[in-house]
């Protein structure tokens, strides 16, 4: 502020100059103020990204590899023993992040592409198209997802490439309906108005005027959203139908090795064994929920008490 | 609940106050070391432009701060008491009994859920002085007085069911259910039409005399204070600049900074005939799904002059800027510009068209997308229309910085950290570098401080002159028109009542609604207020 003489200058009005700040300043600043659940869940994903990126560097053997001993126990050969056909559980521990994660970020990506791009035009033309397209996904939103899921994927049959088609369609009519009400706030604003005076056409208006604006609340989806798309894979996949063998992945080997569960009472490892890959599938959900929550809190403008 | 009644004796005194607020990382000052002593039944007038710390000021009265603001030092004295040093709890057995608020939008702070006369009496039953019968038809009583229309049953409705004015009087019946000892005013009549301001201030001028009551009115327009106040702060920086009574203030204003707010209104331009026609609305309809808000409207405006249309809100002002930008296809008639007739809807009309045509907005924080730094803001414009880019781009921003008297250091600024003021010459500069022919200005300044305004006003004038530009000029401010325009067109209810020079117009006789309007703008006169509400009881 500076204290300015009686005449007036339209430069030297007061106005809140924000100090200059480079991304990483400012990423150093919000790391410095989050809470503990927040570093914690960042230091979960980190550890599960790395593990996916460099999977066969971490794992002492190969993800399909076959060992003459079926169903042994811990050991310091076999950290968590192997599975009915004999393959290392620690080693299809470490690519089913790779493959279960990989496909289900793959799968969110997607939904957000049809979801946000179908909602965004929705809400700029709010006629018959709006109608249109939110009274289909009224429509799909009916339907229970996993069971739809399920007969989808029996028609279509059970490839990676299927399973992340129809999860990313039926998961973007969520993404649809955030996108277009946020949306729809922006659109009113003089400045979109100014846009369409100007000539600008949808895509424009879409990427450059309506985008950054909603950004906040759609990032915080797509945390929340990997959340349900990881838990839909991974209970299709419980179920039979969706990553199919041999490929490592955490819903299927919860299913193959469930009946060591009963063991529990001679060998209570043993019984630990099918509960491994259901813990990793539950402790990246509450990471990535406890980062969501975080960021959540931060973008919407309420100020922590003084 | 008085219980220190009687003119003279001291009811709020604030010594070296200084508040302070959080934002940025960063504790800064708001309110700098103010002093202020107000007596039972006076009357204060708190003025100073936008950030000078003068809303802060009046809520710390009450002892109150907003989120991420703190009382840094000082005392606030409030019959005998220190608020500053009372612990919330303590302080709400003041609040909404012997100290109430009127905030600025009663729109935004009524409860949409309850009932008019349930949130007029809320408090007042709350501390258990009135029965809640009693506090009824006392609550009747207050809307007669403040000549509300059916005041017996008006408080069965809900605030969407009243307009912006009647809102605006029942919430200070709120304020004075219980018959505080003091309220704090803040801007309540600045979203008003003057036609209903001035309902408002004799409604509330009379509540404050009759009850005899201690009052701080903060506004920005000093015509309005000196209607209201017994004695004028004003404030700057969060520092008090002068204080003096009404008369004194506005007679032999001291500092030179008061002075300069008292000359704004004397802007005015000396009136241009027009040459040849560039725009003409010929016998415009148009509507809004089956509601018709344009009846027939005939607008001529010349090359090179500033055609102001005058009107309430809901006139059709802001509609007929509409048909004109295409963005409202009319219904009937139609729009020649520059002796062509435009295609009604935007989407048919060429992009030279749309360039020649642009629009500077009210709202200039809506107008500009928060997300792009001012350089891209100005910078479309020049790409889009005239396909410049790279180093011929940025030194035509650089230009147009210049133009609107800013220069490059705003470049890399987003909206955000601009003054209301530097937000509506960006606005202007996104106009101007589609180098157009004519511009449709809304409301531009209704939304700025008074200095700020006739910054904008000068600066709209200059550009008029140096480039030939043509301005449409939309306000409700009658004070703006005289100081810009060159012919007045009067808008009511989607119709033209009248329209011709400036002078024409404003010389009487007039048309009843051109009287009324004219009449209601308030004058800098302390006297103003009370002569035009005899002068209307007579006629």
């Amino acid at each position: 502020m500076t204290q300015n003489p009686d005449t007036y200058s339209a430069a030297g009005e007061v106005g809140a100059v924000l100090e200059k700040r480079t991304f990483w300043t400012r990423l150093k600043l919000d790391l410095k103020k989050s809470p503990w659940s927040a570093r914690f869940g960042m230091v979960i994903i980190f550890i599960y990204a790395m593990l996916a990126i460099f999977a066969p560097v971490f794992a002492p053997y190969g993800e399909a590899q076959v060992f003459p001993t079926p169903y042994a126990p811990w050991s310091s050969e076999f950290i968590f023993g192997t599975d009915q056909i004999g393959r290392d559980i620690f080693s299809r521990l470490i690519y089913g992040a790779r493959n279960t994660v990989g496909i289900a970020v793959a799968t969110t990506f997607l939904a957000f592409l049809i979801g946000g791009a179908l909602g965004l035009i929705a809400a700029i033309n709010r006629s018959y198209i709006d109608q249109a397209l939110s009274r289909l996904v009224d429509v799909f939103m009916a339907i229970p997802s996993l069971i739809f899921a399920l007969v989808l994927l029996s028609i279509f049959g059970s490839t990676v490439l299927n399973l992340i088609i129809i999860i990313a369609v039926l998961d973007s009519t969520r993404v649809f309906r955030l996108t277009r009400a946020v949306a729809i706030n922006v659109v009113v604003m003089d400045y979109v108005e100014a846009a369409r005076l100007r000539g600008e056409g949808l895509g424009w208006i879409m990427r450059k005027e309506i985008l950054p604006n909603i950004m906040p609340p759609l990032i915080a989806e797509f945390g929340l959203r990997f959340c349900f798309v990881f838990l839909s894979i991974a209970a299709l996949s419980f179920l039979g139908v969706g990553i199919q063998p041999p490929t490592a992945d955490w819903g299927s080997m919860v299913r193959e090795n469930a009946s060591l569960i009963q063991f529990a009472q001679y060998d209570l490892k043993a019984g630990l064994t099918p509960l491994l890959p259901a813990a990793a599938i539950a402790l990246l959900t509450v990471a990535v929920n406890f980062v969501v929550d975080w960021f959540l809190h931060k973008t919407s403008g309420l100020r922590d008490e003084q | 609940m008085s219980s220190n009644s009687g003119k003279g004796d001291i009811l709020l005194e604030i010594k070296n106050l200084e508040i302070e607020g959080f934002s940025d990382e960063k504790w800064h000052d708001i309110v700098k070391g103010v002093d202020l002593t107000l007596r039972c039944g006076e009357v204060m007038g708190l003025i100073g432009e936008s950030g000078a710390g003068k809303s802060t000021l009046g809520l710390a009265a009450m002892g109150f701060t907003q989120p991420g603001c703190r009382i840094k030092a000082g005392q606030i004295k409030f019959d005998g008491v220190d608020l500053a040093k009372l612990s919330d709890a303590k302080k709400r057995s003041y609040w909404g009994t012997r100290m109430t608020y009127v905030a600025q939008s009663a729109a935004a702070s009524f409860n949409p859920a309850h009932r008019l006369i349930v949130q007029t009496t809320a408090s007042t039953i709350r501390s258990g002085s009135k029965s809640k019968e009693d506090a009824y038809r006392d609550a009747r009583g207050l809307y007669e007085t403040l000549n509300l229309p059916d005041p017996k049953n008006i408080g069965e409705r809900y605030p969407h069911q009243v307009s912006g004015g009647q809102l605006q009087r029942v919430m200070t019946a709120m304020a004075m259910s219980p018959r505080p000892d003091l309220i704090i005013f803040d801007e309540p009549t600045t979203a008003l039409d003057v036609t209903t301001q001035v309902e408002v201030l004799s409604a509330m001028r009379e509540i404050v005399e009759t009850f005899n009551t201690a009052a701080i009115y903060i506004t920005h327009d000093l015509a309005v204070v000196a209607q209201m106040a017994d004695f004028i702060k004003v404030l700057r920086y969060g520092k008090e600049v002068e204080e003096a009574p009404t008369r004194q203030m506005l007679a032999t204003p001291k500092e030179a900074y008061t002075k300069s707010l008292w000359s704004v209104r004397s802007l005015e331009k000396e009136e241009q005939k027009g040459g040849n026609s560039l725009l003409s609305l010929k016998g415009i309809d148009a509507s809004y799904g089956t509601a018709k808000v344009l009846h027939n409207v005939n607008i001529e405006v010349a090359k090179g002059t500033t055609v102001a249309v005058v009107g309430e809100s809901g006139s059709g002002k802001s509609t007929t800027a509409r048909v004109i930008t295409g963005l409202l296809p009319q219904t009937a008639g139609s729009v020649e510009f520059d002796g062509k007739a435009l295609p009604k809807s935007l989407s048919e009309r060429t992009k030279e068209e749309k360039r020649r045509i642009q629009m500077i907005y009210q709202m200039a924080d809506t107008a500009m997308n928060p997300r792009q730094t001012v350089g891209e803001i100005i910078g479309r414009p020049l790409e889009f229309y005239l396909g410049m880019r790279g180093a011929e781009k940025s030194r035509r921003i650089l230009d147009l910085l210049e133009m609107i008297e800013l220069n490059g250091d705003f470049m890399q600024r987003l909206p955000g950290e601009l003054s209301g003021g530097q937000k509506q010459r960006i606005c202007i500069a996104r106009a101007l570098a589609a180098e157009p022919d004519f511009i449709i200005c809304d409301e531009v300044t209704s939304a700025l401080d008074q200095i700020v305004q006739e910054g904008i006003l000068k600066l709209l004038m200059r550009l008029q002159k140096e480039l030939g530009l043509t301005y449409l000029f939309i306000t409700h401010d009658i004070s703006t028109v005289k100081a810009i325009s060159d012919q007045v067109v009067v808008m009511n209810q989607g119709e033209v009542v009248e329209q011709g020079q400036k002078t024409d117009v404003f010389q009487p006789p007039h048309p009843e609604y051109t009287e009324l309007l004219l009449s209601s703008v308030p004058e800098m006169d302390p006297d103003w207020l009370t002569n035009l509400n005899a002068a209307r009881r007579a006629g």
